[in-house]
């Protein structure tokens, strides 16, 4: 009998302005349980060193485009996480 | 501790960035013609103070990819709305006081179409496009716009 390992997905986050002097760095591939939603990868963001310092709701983006934060992940997506807009 | 507050990506072809000094002037060249008899800019500059504080310089940095292609729905909803052409560019990099950051061109066949576009695409840049920028104060404090999170003390300014 085969065991199939549960169902994971990776993201590549990109971190942005004073989020990024938050971590310390601008991007991150994290592996995270499938399914999962915005919401669920920015908790682990979150939980990182500094990453407390990030809102529990910031500004998003997928793949380039807004998203609101229960928006579904898939795998190989790019998730942005965007400090407050000051262009202009 | 310096980060680069985006990552670059080479060989991407940016048609609402740039690095270098704005001219408005081929903007306008862009979208006027002979059918349309308003045009109607906007000019975004650097100004010299902040609540109160004096400034010196800003420093804009983008997350440049979805900045062309939140830009291009932005002009995309702008024409489609108003039946007008619309021109749009922001600069990136370090900004002395009085330089322009961004420049808007709408053309319309009147007036009044044209100054709604170009009001709405500098709400809807302001609003969506993922621009960032920290503003460089006469003290040697530097702080991102927008945001309560303090830059660390090492990247303060203290030119």
């Amino acid at each position: 009998m085969t065991i199939s390992a549960p169902p994971t997905l990776r993201v590549q986050v990109l971190l942005f302005g004073s989020y990024a002097d938050c971590l310390g760095r601008n991007a991150a591939e994290l592996t995270v349980s499938a399914p999962a939603t915005v919401v669920d990868v920015l908790h682990r963001i979150r939980s990182l060193p500094g990453g407390e310092r990030i809102p529990a709701r910031p500004l998003c983006a997928v793949n380039l485009s807004h998203v609101s934060l229960e928006t579904s992940v898939k795998d190989g997506d790019e998730l942005a996480i965007l400090p407050p807009l000051a262009g202009g | 501790m310096s980060l680069p507050s985006c990552r670059p990506w080479p060989g991407a072809d940016l048609m609402f960035l740039t690095s270098g000094p704005i001219e408005l002037a081929p903007l306008v060249a862009q979208v006027m013609s002979a059918e349309r008899g308003g045009v109607a800019c906007f000019l975004g500059t650097v100004r010299n103070h902040q609540h109160g504080r004096e400034v010196v310089r800003l420093e804009y940095s983008a997350y440049s990819p979805m900045v062309e292609a939140e830009c291009a729905r932005i002009v995309a909803e702008a024409e489609a709305r108003w039946s007008c052409g619309v021109a749009l560019v922001h600069r990136i990099g370090s900004l002395e006081v009085g330089e322009t950051a961004i420049a808007i061109a709408a053309a319309s066949p009147h007036r009044d179409e044209a100054f709604a576009a170009c009001r709405y695409v500098i709400e809807e840049v302001k609003r969506r496009v993922p621009i960032w920028k920290r503003e460089f104060f006469a003290d040697g404090t530097v702080e991102w716009v927008g945001t309560e999170t303090p830059v660390s003390a090492g990247t303060r300014n203290t030119g």
